[in-house]
């Protein structure tokens, strides 16, 4: 069908006695695209007023106030919220937990997403197998694969301990519980970056290689030299979608801790503790606080990617 | 970067081979080197690792809840039963779950793609009054999350007393700036010259919308469409904040606190966990291509 009315269009161009009302027809169309091209962007734009730039602003609004959840009368209380937020121990607490968890997550899972890249890129039978094994376990929902680690560091009944030998307490000893959750969560995503850089391993050009091995290098020059520089980008990438996403963690930490924060509030992330205070202590207001505090922090981290892309950029040219 | 994810592996491959193998394709006999020995033996060994839990799931729902929890564990069941699969179907409200599951996921993906090429195209390629501050504004949009703003989210679907109902749980996930972004890019790169030879012909804009651009960004739009369903299926904190109601949940909402909430029972645990990821790894298997294409698509787009 495309090609059809495409190639319709091309001929018709070529007669030159049209082509000058052709282009007249153009700018006609373009100047109606200008009154109606509203439209085009009128429903994303009414789901996305609705459901993200109300709430935002709603939750801004309920950062000044004392509301509960079910909505009785709010009295504005100024910048208390706020306030309370910096001295409370527990928004400390929980967002240290969430940083640490994106310490560990986001180097560990960029390592191991390449070395598997690598180790499917340069294997030569039985990709798909590889793919299949490798990325699997990204599509189950995440409160399954927490499930399942849940009953893999069971104590007594579970795998891990069986298999290895040990009698940790994973699940219940404070100095492993984030570990378990750390290591779940590698087995659960590391196939969504590893089809990241497996797609921009096939992206590099063979000549670069071929050239090199003409020159004389060898797979490690190869290596060092080619694909680490050729995948910058895509590591950057992996690192940014990476901290975002782990520091909104979330669901494998609950679910592995049978919706409580872990052995003493140990796992507690900063999520976590935003919607205790919201749905378990029912403090709308102060809950509404730390979510824009959470807000800025993760728009410091987006905007902070955008302006080291920006630079960099500029300092290519 | 974006092309580079289009062109699935299996291209790459048969490209990369090409010279000198001859035709044969999957059937070509390559010699084992001994490097090729090596990676293959690591990457078994790897695999062995990322399989075996879902291995044990499988073997742990098959067997009895007192066999499950016997000490010491082991791998085979003993006496191998389906009494697990068969009590979460009979006791549980499983079933209701996986309906909703479809409903919910294919209904987001639905209005996602719909929603979100209408606004990519909007922004690519049409000139209305505010454009570039409605682009920033989807620009923030990208940074909020359920996650991040639940809970001023959540008090905002209950003054539309959508809390409890199905349109609280799609409408929510239906937003997706990312997605605009992503269809936003793709769509400034198609020749302007396709458009204008239609525009000649007297197509109007919505014409040429669906009968050139939509067809030419198949690709694309698969890549969305593929994302959304995959995220939406496994969307655990939305459904589980706004739904209470064991009829109105999710698969991977209900298993995580409807069968974790008196006492697990680990086979039926284990049995609803693969009843929930299964349909997504068959289909995996069979559309390995396009879903692998789809999600570093979506993924290299955020460069």
């Amino acid at each position: 069908m495309t090609t059809t009315s495409a190639q319709t269009g091309a001929q018709t161009v070529i007669t030159p006695a049209r082509t000058r009302a052709a282009a007249d027809t153009v700018t006609v169309r373009r100047k109606q695209g200008f009154q109606h091209g509203g439209w085009f962007v009128a429903p994303f734009l009414a789901l996305f007023a609705l459901f993200v730039i109300w709430p935002l602003l709603r939750g801004l609004y309920l950062s000044f106030t004392d509301a509960n959840i079910s909505g009785d009368a709010t009295s504005f209380i100024g910048l208390d919220n706020y306030r309370e937020a910096l001295d409370d121990p527990l928004v400390w607490e929980s967002l240290g937990h969430s940083a640490y968890f994106t310490l560990l997550v986001v180097p560990c899972i960029t390592v191991l997403a390449f070395l598997l890249a690598m180790l499917a890129h340069h294997i030569e039978r039985g990709k798909w197998l590889w793919r299949l094994c490798f990325f699997a376990p990204f599509l189950l929902p995440s409160t399954v694969a927490a499930n399942l680690w849940q009953w893999l560091f069971n104590p007594g009944t579970g795998m891990v301990n069986h298999v290895l030998g040990i009698e940790t307490a994973w699940l219940t000893d404070k100095s492993y519980a984030m570990l378990a959750v750390v290591i779940c969560t590698l087995w659960w995503t590391v196939g969504f970056s590893f089809l990241l850089y497996l797609a921009a391993l096939q992206g590099i050009p063979a000549h670069l290689y071929e050239a090199a091995k003409l020159d004389g290098a060898n797979a490690w020059h190869r290596m060092v030299h080619i694909t680490l520089p050729m995948l910058r980008n895509i590591t950057g990438l992996v690192l940014a979608l990476q901290i975002l996403a782990s520091l909104q963690v979330f669901d494998q930490a609950v679910v592995m801790m049978d919706f409580l924060p872990g052995p003493e509030g140990s796992t507690r992330t900063f999520v976590q503790y935003t919607l205790e205070e919201g749905f378990t202590s029912y403090r709308v207001g102060y809950a509404s606080a730390i979510s824009i505090i959470f807000f800025v922090i993760i728009a410091a981290v987006a905007l902070a990617r955008m302006w080291l892309l920006r630079n960099r950029e500029e300092g290519g040219r | 970067m974006t092309t580079a994810a289009a062109q699935t592996p299996d291209e790459t491959r048969t490209r990369d081979k090409a010279p000198g193998v001859g035709s044969g394709g999957r059937g070509d006999r390559r010699p084992w080197t001994p490097s090729q020995i090596l990676l293959t033996l690591l990457a078994t060994a790897v695999s062995v690792v990322f399989l075996a839990p879902l291995v044990w799931a499988l073997f742990t729902s098959l067997k009895s809840e007192t066999e499950a929890v016997e000490v010491p564990t082991h791998w085979l069941p003993k006496e191998w039963t389906t009494q697990a699969w068969s009590a979460i179907f009979e006791t549980g409200n499983i079933t209701n779950w996986f309906v909703n599951s479809v409903v919910v996921s294919v209904c987001v993906t639905f209005v996602v793609l719909t929603v979100s090429a209408l606004a990519g195209y909007g922004f690519a390629r049409t000139e209305f009054r505010g454009k570039k501050a409605l682009l920033g504004l989807v620009m923030t949009g990208l940074m909020v999350s359920p996650a991040v703003l639940g809970v001023p989210l959540f008090t905002t679907v209950q003054q539309m007393g959508m809390v409890d109902t199905y349109w609280g749980m799609i409408l929510p996930q239906c937003a997706p700036a990312a997605m605009v972004y992503i269809l936003y890019k793709f769509f400034q790169g198609i020749p302007h010259e396709l458009e204008e030879a239609a525009f000649i012909d007297g197509a109007g804009r919505w014409r040429v919308f669906f009968t050139i651009v939509l067809p030419l960004s198949r690709p694309s739009l698969a890549a969305v469409g593929i994302f959304t369903f995959i995220a939406s299926w496994n969307n655990f904190l939305w459904p589980y904040m706004v739904t209470n109601n064991p009829d109105l949940m999710t698969m991977p909402n209900g298993i995580a606190t409807v069968m974790n909430s008196y006492g697990i029972q680990w086979a039926q645990l284990m049995a609803g966990g693969l009843m929930a990821g299964l349909p997504l790894i068959i289909v995996f298997v069979f559309f390995q291509r396009q879903i692998v294409a789809g999600v570093a698509h979506t993924g290299l787009a955020g460069q």
